[in-house]
């Protein structure tokens, strides 16, 4: 017997450029990607009060196209497509028959005909693979994993737009959030998307892997005077965890249905039919029995992913993540508790390393951005 | 890089003796390696260990890492500004210690290492 080979990492078009900046690289999901560069805590700050500059070219895209697009789309994701216009996106899943997650995903309108799925980089083959059988039999429709067409560089914080608009000609104000439009940045044909993972405004910059390079040198040159940061995916975290933002594999999974992640606005309910959708009708009908809560530390300690979940002496679950945030400066995290024990203000315990430590329900999320 | 006033172990603490105590802390090499430190969790003092014993942990945002007495000892004190600033070990990681402790025996020293010794296990 002898091991099966392990796959050398995936390196984005933007590997070079994090070495030479000195990030820490991490192994995540397949791919050799940069935890950090100056800390974690510096650049989460920094989104928050600036701006910070992430390659996020790990992630998956996934084109639906051909004459009965949307018809396969509304097949296999959660949320009702035919409700995008040409230009805009939606958050949505990918339902397993149970009504779990297989994914997350964000769904772009290209054009009538023309859908580009963003997934995530850990599940872009299972997804490819679950996308390409759910669509078949729907008719005139093909699904194309055109994941290595891409690159995608995000730059989110309240300085975003300002850094971004210097590099182009497109209104970027008049692009509306969860809006997306065609034009160069920094010279480079790019699709501009006011969507993000951090809690912050922001642009999602898809290009093509060969002039990735030069994009974001010139996004960090131009915004590094008004604070831009290059941010990793340890800042990532962090960030989309103070906003409430659900990780797929860890907070979502097959185990945990759309309803029960709180997540039951990114269905389409009048949609005749999708994958999941007799599953999530009994279950909005009989009502969940758990839900994701968000949670802030009372007694001192941090809650970590996978550490065990208390209410009273029953053990309940799993801290689904956790950390200790830079911003608001709390132990914060993100579990599923019994309907009954899951309202603002009521207290469970977290079992850190052998002892229970006190924690309580707060409502969701647990950073919102000051609106201008 | 690494004082040679101290001693070192291979899971990256530095213990400093003087006489019958000694001050425990975690080497430059350690801190980087965590990231930003948001949490010192501290034994109480006269809490006994043995050496190689688990005496509390250090967390940054990302990772969590258990800290190992270097010497068997008592706790005489711990470094409560830790409570409050525990990013102060990244700022000086070897200025800062975490606990002093009462040697069991001043001169049990197998397993540690010297300043050079360190220097060339992290290099």
């Amino acid at each position: 017997m002898t091991d099966a080979p392990v796959a050398a990492p995936l390196k984005t078009p933007l590997h070079g450029r994090h070495v030479a900046l000195g990030a820490k690289m991490v192994s995540f999901g397949g791919w050799e990607m940069p935890l950090q560069y100056s800390g974690i805590t510096e650049e989460h700050l920094a989104v928050r009060r600036a701006a910070g500059l992430f390659d996020v070219s790990h992630m998956g895209e996934i084109e639906v196209a051909g004459a009965d697009a949307l018809a396969a789309v509304q097949r296999i994701s959660t949320n009702d497509a035919a409700r995008l216009e040409v230009g805009q996106a939606q958050y949505s899943a990918l339902a397993t028959p149970e009504g779990t997650f297989v994914d997350d995903l964000l769904v772009y309108r290209l054009g009538d005909e023309h859908f580009l799925l963003v997934v995530n980089a850990a599940t872009i083959a299972k997804d490819f693979a679950w996308i390409r059988d759910g669509i078949q039999g729907v008719g005139d429709a093909v699904a194309v994993n055109t994941s290595s067409r891409y690159a995608l560089i995000a730059v989110q914080g309240p300085r975003a737009l300002e850094i971004v608009q210097s590099l182009t000609e497109v209104d970027l104000a008049s692009i509306g959030y969860y809006r997306f439009a065609t034009g160069e940045v920094a010279n480079v044909r790019s699709t501009i998307s006011r969507t993000g993972y951090t809690g912050e405004d922001g642009f999602e910059i898809f290009v093509a892997p060969q002039v990735a390079e030069r994009l974001w040198g010139a996004l960090l040159s131009v915004g590094a005077p008004a604070g831009l940061r290059p941010a990793g995916l340890g800042a990532r975290d962090t960030l989309r965890l103070e906003a409430a933002m659900r990780l797929s594999g860890q907070d979502i999974d097959e185990t945990t249905s759309v309803l029960e992640a709180g997540l039951g606005w990114i269905v389409g309910w009048e949609k005749p039919e999708f994958v999941g959708r007799a599953a999530l009708v009994r279950q909005r009908a009989a009502g969940v029995t758990r839900q994701l809560v968000g949670f802030e530390m009372v007694e001192r300690g941090i809650a970590r992913h996978g550490y065990p979940v208390y209410v009273g002496e029953d053990r309940v679950g799993v801290v689904t993540s956790g950390t200790r945030t830079p911003f608001l400066e709390k132990a914060i995290g993100l579990t599923y508790l019994p309907r009954a024990a899951s309202a603002p203000g009521a207290e469970c315990a977290i079992e850190i390393r052998g002892r229970r430590v006190r924690a309580r329900v707060v409502p969701l999320p647990f950073y919102k951005r000051p609106r201008g | 890089m690494y004082p040679s006033d101290r001693q070192y172990t291979t899971e990256h603490e530095w213990i400093s003796v003087s006489g019958t105590t000694a001050r425990v802390g975690i080497t430059d090499y350690a801190q980087q390696q965590l990231g930003d430190v948001v949490f010192v969790e501290l034994p109480d003092v006269g809490q006994t260990f043995d050496q190689g014993a688990q005496f509390g942990s250090i967390e940054s945002v990302k990772a969590v890492s258990d800290l190992y007495c270097p010497m068997a000892g008592t706790v005489v004190e711990v470094n409560t500004t830790l409570v409050d600033r525990p990013e102060t070990v990244n700022a000086d990681p070897h200025g800062v210690w975490i606990i002093a402790i009462e040697l069991t025996s001043p001169d049990q020293t197998a397993g540690l290492i010297d300043a050079a010794a360190y220097a060339e296990l992290v290099s």
